[in-house]
């Protein structure tokens, strides 16, 4: 899985308008966004008829340099910056020095982790903040965004435009040099990240079952965190190496005839080595110091994975004990059924049935097919079809996309 | 082969970096098939939006646009094409009309005749 060329307006979007808030302050929000727009449509009118440049995210950033300097010039009386900012731009003659400075590499690069904090304020819900970073970080329209959670247009441009009012109303950018504020802010960042990660992986879209922009936007964010010193801590690691491993397996996830295929079936020579190397490298990065967060429980268990030859030949008592320790870190009915899988992988399936009968909170459980497929999965082990069937028949009934559902019809078709 | 303009007409702004890309790659590879088929004789220029209007004995000096917005002109490209209705055939490639916008085909004049 690599970055490319193909999504260069949507990438350069994020670095822009989080620059564009830094000097315009974030009370003009919008201002950043039409100027980001503009320089857009500029780049857009020329290299239709001329062809793209070499380099066109420089000429997109120059682009939307100018056109800033275009409104501070016309707008510098009537915008308030933050203090260290309005002493560069109070002679107009250094207005263009102080924007370049701006404008530059390493600013930029701050200016994205800055908004990264900023977007994900507690004030706002989990999933306002992902939304959040999706919109302005990653450069998706509410449109997109919507699609990728699967809602409504209409109620995620409402989300949207909610959110980025508290983020225009917080007056000041998160302030990222300040250390004792950045470690306190940091695990939400954390989970934002981990979130729309997941919701690339396992997410619900209807158009597939695996949203790969998503998984790749959201390690693009976490190398952000990595290049920042104050920031790149042992979690930080952990996160990153937990989406490396889970990310590797992508490319097996969807088998020749473009199906669903689950970790028990899929052809592990297709998994991403390179990126299982880089995973590991990071779970061995993240070992340092004395928090054990979810995150390295999680990246321990898919390294667990990475090391099988095959399902048969992981070692699932490992696994299961990781699952005990995540369960005490960060327990969910979820982690709870994963859990009661790799039990039925070490004991028997019926171990794991009444694993999954004894999950706390089961019924948070009832919407989501995967409980019912493993129930169904088990029982069919157990040799006991009917009941395999009725499981699998629930699970279909709340399969999430066309994938989910062809998926769910040919486990149901092993109980027949 | 005779010379015709494309007059590039409207078009609406892409709503969001996504459709920016794909407006653009769509121009690139129109661009790229017509000037592989041999019809691209100058690829043009696109045109400030903004501009001034001259006008009269007076030449009275007023700001643009001229137009309609959604018929002010954005650029225009060279084609080569054997007559009238091939070009116009050219012209239906053009990304432009699925985002409400208009192609103003226009032969240009042969000096010999």
């Amino acid at each position: 899985m690599t970055d490319s060329c193909d999504h260069l307006f949507r990438r350069e979007a994020g670095r822009i308008v989080a620059t564009l808030t830094r000097i315009f302050g974030v009370q003009n929000l919008a201002l950043a966004e039409d100027v980001v727009q503009d320089a857009f449509c500029r780049a857009l009118d020329v290299w239709k008829y001329r062809g793209m440049p070499d380099n066109p995210g420089a000429w997109l950033m120059t682009t939307a340099k100018n056109r800033a300097l275009d409104v501070l010039r016309r707008q510098r009386t009537a915008l308030t910056f933050e203090p260290e900012l309005a002493r560069h731009f109070e002679n107009a003659h250094a207005l263009e020095p102080a924007v370049d400075e701006l404008f530059d590499e390493h600013a930029i690069r701050d200016d994205l982790l800055r908004m990264m904090f900023s977007c994900c304020d507690p004030r706002l819900p989990e999933e306002a903040q992902i939304a959040l970073v999706l919109h302005i970080l990653c450069g998706f329209s509410a449109h997109e965004v919507a699609a990728a959670f699967v809602t409504t247009h209409a109620a995620m441009e409402k989300r949207i435009t909610r959110a980025k009012k508290t983020l225009a109303g917080s007056k000041r950018l998160f302030d990222t040099t300040a250390a004792e504020q950045c470690s306190t802010r940091l695990p939400a960042v954390h989970r934002a990240l981990y979130l729309l990660f997941n919701e690339g992986y396992h997410g619900a879209s209807p158009q597939s079952a695996v949203r790969a922009d998503l998984c790749i936007e959201a390690m693009r964010l976490v190398a952000v965190l990595l290049e920042h010193p104050s920031v790149s801590t042992p979690a930080t690691c952990a996160l990153r190496a937990l989406m490396c491993l889970h990310a590797s397996r992508l490319p097996a996830r969807i088998d020749a005839t473009g199906n669903l295929s689950s970790l028990f079936d899929q052809d592990r020579s297709l998994w991403d080595q390179p990126l299982v190397r880089e995973g590991l490298h990071y779970l061995d990065q993240s070992a340092h110091g004395s928090e054990v967060t979810e995150y390295h429980v999680e990246a321990g268990i898919a390294s667990v994975h990475a090391a099988a030859p095959s399902a048969a030949e992981t070692d699932w008592p490992l696994i299961v004990s990781l699952y005990d320790r995540l369960m005490a870190i960060r327990p969910s009915p979820i982690v709870a059924l994963n859990r009661a899988i790799a039990i039925a992988e070490r004991d028997s399936p019926a171990a794991g049935l009444a694993e999954i009968r004894r999950i706390a909170d089961v019924d948070r459980l009832a919407r989501y097919p995967f409980h019912h497929a493993a129930l169904g999965e088990l029982e069919r082990r157990c040799g006991r079809f009917d009941a395999a069937q009725h499981h699998f028949r629930d699970a279909l009934a709340l399969a999430r996309s066309p994938m989910e559902q062809r998926f769910l019809e040919q486990r149901l078709a092993l109980c027949l | 082969m005779s010379d015709f303009v494309f007059l590039y007409r409207g078009g609406e702004r892409p709503a969001s970096p996504e459709a920016a890309q794909q407006v653009m790659q769509r121009w690139l590879g129109w661009m790229k098939d017509l000037d592989a088929k041999g019809h691209l004789k100058d690829q043009g220029h696109p045109l400030e939006r903004s501009g001034r209007l001259v006008k009269g004995r007076q030449k009275s000096v007023t700001d643009g646009p001229f137009a309609e917005a959604k018929d002010a002109i954005g650029g225009y490209t060279l084609v080569q094409a054997n007559d009238l209705a091939q070009a116009v055939e050219l012209s239906k490639g053009c990304p432009i009309f699925d985002f409400d916008g208009a192609v103003e085909v226009r032969p240009v004049m042969k000096m010999n005749v």
